[in-house]
């Protein structure tokens, strides 16, 4: 492992920096998250707005006159655009990976902190190419955020002029930025991490984030070709995806192309996207739960399988997003059976999770809150997946509301529970200010309980065999009136729940300008993020010399040791880290209860 | 505390919802009733997990909660538990997979005593064929479709002149007869689906997808598109009418085969243009835009619409009358009403067409 420093000088202060080299153009990984993070946010917004848009239409339909056919389309493509890639992807790897790599791995920034400035500035294009497209002649596209073609780019679906093209310019915007970051954060990890600090003594919210990034620099690329060849369709006629078709009445001059072929590469990028999304969040829970228990991450060797075969596995299931499709019905076997077999590394972190509870000293702040939140919606979230992941289960719920309800719990709800939990955790390290708890405990409780009230009954209207993507549902026999009470309520509890998102919103603003004071570590937390010299860190993190590493992120409750965690820059042999008392008694040669395994992890010869 | 509360209240709250709930599978009026087995079985292991794993943390929460002098126990892992864990998750998987994949080695395999059924799908409607004596489906092709031939089906093709065409919406079908259906789409991606066949697919633009089922229920059952199909895809509807084998064999001998269709139509039998006109109308697809009774659609409401003045997308006021509807269907990318997407496919009628359409949108207007 090398030292690495950057070639900024380790005492910021005596570095002049303008306003705008500080906190714009700034290449400090700490400023670079929070500008994608606030990015994030924002977008994340729009889509919030666009869903209520959907819900209105649907609980109280033709109520809303300028809630059309079109822009009910429009929003749903955007809603599910914006949340996946420019929310989701982009806060989990651009906001929290960038905030916390470096810090936790004992580095003093990304390996290439100018790719990682410019990666920034061209995920900000891309949301403005994105944004740009509600302004354009016929606004933007409603081909669903799948954009399957033909209909992608065929009249009769909204914003074939102008809508589409911007999306698929945003998207391989958005990609050229998510490889930059993904090169840095992979070569950040591998190369820059500090003396001790070996791959198996990282926290697993860096594995989670190592991983997904991993996985993006992978999977991105089929999406970046599909949308070219998209654009040649569109913009030059050519046939990539395009069959000999009628449309509207007339022969077009296309022919020979195959949609399904657009749907192999948009899965093939698709469903490893979906696991970009929910590895880092696995990450993060991980720690959020062993800090505020006190307890050890139970299993850390097989969580880091874990998250390592969920990612392998993760790119040889994609077409359970297919089983309809019309494709070779005889794949259906084989992406049955891998889709099936992912589970059981996944059943395995939540086992993980449960035992790292058990037995342990559970503190019910928030960040812990939102943790268990977590566990309770992604069991939910991720049984329904068996469902669908069953080929033949799959065919009757395949494109009802079954599947609406599945993902927007394991990717709507779950994780955004956890970017919560993450920031309620490291908002007192990013700001030096500790969130408003009252205000904390209202986001939290109506959050909680109102995605239950949104998503659980949702299943029961796909079960029945409510189709999506429907703006309308008239006289259909075999939906009862009362599934249309069950949309109406399931939209009062959708603006609910929005509203409570502004209570966090303004709780971020309020509390960085008046909130309490908060110490350096006021979790007591073991990882290095906890222990700049710093808090909020200044350029170049730890000050003079950077950590050495001594022992895994997770001495919590080492018996013999008075305090109930030891940082992991904490020498062994009664020597006390930067802040401890001297009497404190580290156990010799950082031996624990169970000798069998401890020594595994944390003897001298782990190689990186 | 109030955490695990609120656990206990979920798993409490969703078993009571789930018995109390009105909102259940549509009864099965297929042989793939047995897909609802699989689903049950997949139900009740993951209800169990359900409900163990929560109120699991609940109890941990409570009895593992911060309390002054309390210490969690050290243990970084338990190699002989993960091991059973891994074991028992496995087998609860081979457990929900093997059935799953029986069922569906039935569904991917075809009975050769399947009778063959084409279903055609375009924006916003569906057409349907049916195989001659000669049990043989015409070629087809995209080349060949034009305003008298919708279905494009090769005219030069002997085995095209004995097929059954049927050009409204509504399929009947016999009672406890497997059919293979054939799928084939003009345009764009839709997905067939009745939800009570339980079996769906895709239509794919230049290839020909299938399922087969055997109807088992007699009813009539609507066909709703499964596959985002632009904007009409929500009203995008049919109906399935089960039946016994006489009543369909009479209802199949009444639809025209191509061969009638290709000859030209006799106009005098036609007394009725109001009559003609709903034919056409639901024939050519354009309820699938225009609703009858006001509701807002993909395209204006013929309620209300003859005598109305409409302000065109050029803000022109114009009454609509008949030389305003003669043109509104014969060249509807002309004048567009405003706020409406000029979409309108382009369609060729004969001037009695026209009228019987005109006629029928008069008879709606003002019911």
């Amino acid at each position: 492992m090398s030292n690495y420093s950057t070639s900024h000088s380790s005492n910021s202060d005596d570095h002049p920096q303008s306003f705008w080299t500080k906190y714009v153009w700034s290449q400090d990984h700490k400023v670079i998250a929070i500008q994608y993070s606030l990015t994030a946010i924002f977008m994340g917004l729009i889509a919030l707005v666009l869903s209520w848009l959907m819900r209105l239409q649907l609980g109280f339909p033709g109520q809303f006159e300028f809630i059309d056919v079109n822009t009910y389309y429009q929003a749903m493509t955007l809603h599910g655009m914006i949340m996946v890639v420019y929310l989701l992807t982009a806060l989990f790897l651009g906001g929290f990976g960038n905030y916390l790599i470096p810090l936790m791995v004992g580095a003093r920034d990304m390996v290439f902190p100018f790719l990682n400035m410019l990666s920034y500035w061209f995920y900000l294009l891309a949301s403005l190419i994105l944004i740009a497209s509600f302004f354009v002649t016929g606004g933007p596209t409603g081909a669903g955020w799948t954009l399957y073609p033909p209909q992608a780019i065929m009249p009769g679906t909204p914003g074939t002029d102008w809508g589409i093209v911007l999306m698929l310019v945003s998207l391989a915007v958005f990609i050229v930025a998510a490889t930059m970051g993904g090169l840095n954060y992979v070569t950040t990890v591998l190369q820059a991490r500090t003396e001790g600090m070996t791959l198996l003594r990282m926290p697993l919210t860096v594995w989670g984030i190592f991983t997904a990034s991993i996985m993006a620099l992978l999977a991105f690329p089929a999406l970046l070709v599909s949308a070219i060849m998209m654009l040649f369709d569109k913009l030059l006629g050519s046939s990539f995806f395009m069959p000999a078709v009628i449309s509207m009445g007339q022969q077009t001059d296309y022919g020979g192309g195959s949609p399904i072929l657009f749907q192999h590469l948009f899965w093939f990028f698709g469903h490893p996207e979906v696991y970009i999304v929910a590895l880092p969040a696995f990450g993060i829970v991980s720690d959020l739960i062993s800090i505020h228990a006190r307890k050890n991450i139970f299993g850390y060797k097989m969580m880091v399988w874990a998250i390592l075969g969920i990612a392998a596995l993760s790119f040889i299931v994609w077409a359970h997003h297919m089983y309809v499709s019309g494709m070779n019905p005889y794949f259906g076997f084989f992406f049955a059976t891998t889709t099936l077999v992912i589970a059981v590394p996944t059943a395995i972190k939540v086992y993980n999770w449960l035992f790292t509870l058990w037995r342990g000293d559970i503190h019910l702040n928030l960040p812990m809150l939102f943790a268990l939140a977590f566990m309770s919606s992604f069991v939910i979230g991720g049984l329904t997946g068996l469902f669908l992941g069953n080929v033949v289960v799959d065919i009757p719920l395949s494109d009802t509301y079954f599947v609406i309800a599945h993902f927007h719990m394991v990717m709507g709800v779950s994780p955004i529970l956890v970017i919560f939990g993450g920031i309620y955790h490291w908002y007192p390290k990013v700001t030096g200010k500790m969130l408003n708890e009252p205000l904390g405990h209202l986001h939290f409780w109506i959050t909680f309980l109102g995605t239950y009230a949104i998503y659980f009954p949702m299943h029961y209207l796909g079960i029945l065999g409510m189709p999506r993507r429907y703006y309308a549902y008239d006289d259909y026999s075999f939906i009862p009136e009362s599934a249309q009470s069950l949309n109406a309520f399931i939209t009062i509890a959708a603006l609910i729940v929005g509203a409570a998102q502004l209570v966090f919103i303004f709780n971020l603003f309020w509390s960085y300008l008046k909130g309490k004071q908060a110490t350096g570590n006021p979790w007591q937390a073991t990882s290095l993020e906890w222990q700049t010299p710093d808090t909020p860190p200044k350029h170049g993190n730890w000050g003079s010399a950077v950590p050495v590493v001594y022992r895994w992120a997770y001495d919590f409750s080492v018996p013999g040791c008075d305090e109930d965690y030891i940082p992991q820059n904490s020498p062994p042999n009664n020597q006390p880290p930067n802040n401890q008392p001297s009497d404190m008694q580290p156990p010799n040669a950082n031996e624990a209860a169970d000798p069998s395994s401890a020594n595994d992890l944390r003897s001298d010869s782990d190689e990186a | 505390m109030a955490i695990a509360i609120a656990l206990i209240f979920i798993v409490i709250a969703s078993i009571a919802f789930h018995y109390y709930s009105p909102w259940w599978l549509t009864p099965a009026a297929s042989n793939w009733g047995e897909i609802d087995d699989a689903f049950t079985l997949t139900l009740i292991i993951t209800g169990a997990f359900f409900v163990v794993i929560n109120l699991l943390i609940a109890w941990i929460v409570i009895r593992y909660r911060h309390k002054p002098g309390r210490k969690s126990t050290y243990q970084p892992d338990n190699k002989k538990l993960e091991a059973w864990l891994i074991g028992l998750t496995a087998i609860g998987i081979v457990a929900l997979l093997a059935p799953g994949l029986v069922v569906y080695g039935k569904f991917v395999n075809v009975p050769d005593e399947a009778q063959l059924i084409e279903v055609v799908g375009e924006q916003w409607k569906w057409s349907f064929r049916f195989p001659g004596k000669d049990n043989q489906l015409g070629q087809s092709g995209i080349q060949f479709v034009t305003p008298t031939n919708p279905l494009g089906l090769d005219p030069d093709d002997p085995a095209s002149a004995d097929d059954r065409i049927v050009l409204s919406p509504e399929l009947h079908l016999p009672l406890f007869t497997s059919f293979k259906v054939l799928l084939r789409s003009k345009d764009v991606l839709h997905d067939f689906n009745v939800p009570q066949f339980r079996a769906k697919m895709d239509l794919v633009p230049g290839t020909i997808t299938y399922f087969w089922f055997t109807p088992t229920q007699r009813g009539t059952f609507d066909i709703l598109c499964a596959e985002l199909c632009g904007i009409g895809h929500f009203n995008m509807r049919g109906r399935v009418v089960v039946e016994d084998d006489a009543t369909f064999g009479v209802w199949l001998a009444s639809q025209p085969t191509f061969a009638d269709s290709q000859q030209p139509q006799a106009t005098s039998s036609i007394t009725n243009l109001v009559e003609l006109g709903k034919t056409l109308s639901e024939v050519n697809g354009c309820i699938a835009c225009h609703s009858l009774d006001g509701k807002p659609g993909v395209g204006p409401t013929w309620l209300g619409l003859y005598g109305k003045t409409e302000r065109m997308s050029d803000d022109a006021e114009v009454v609509v009358d008949d030389a305003y509807l003669r043109t509104a269907i014969l060249n509807a990318g002309a004048e567009v009403v405003k706020g409406y997407p000029a979409i309108m496919p382009v369609y060729q009628f004969s001037d009695q067409e026209v009228e019987a359409l005109i006629a029928y949108i008069k008879a709606v207007s003002a019911p």
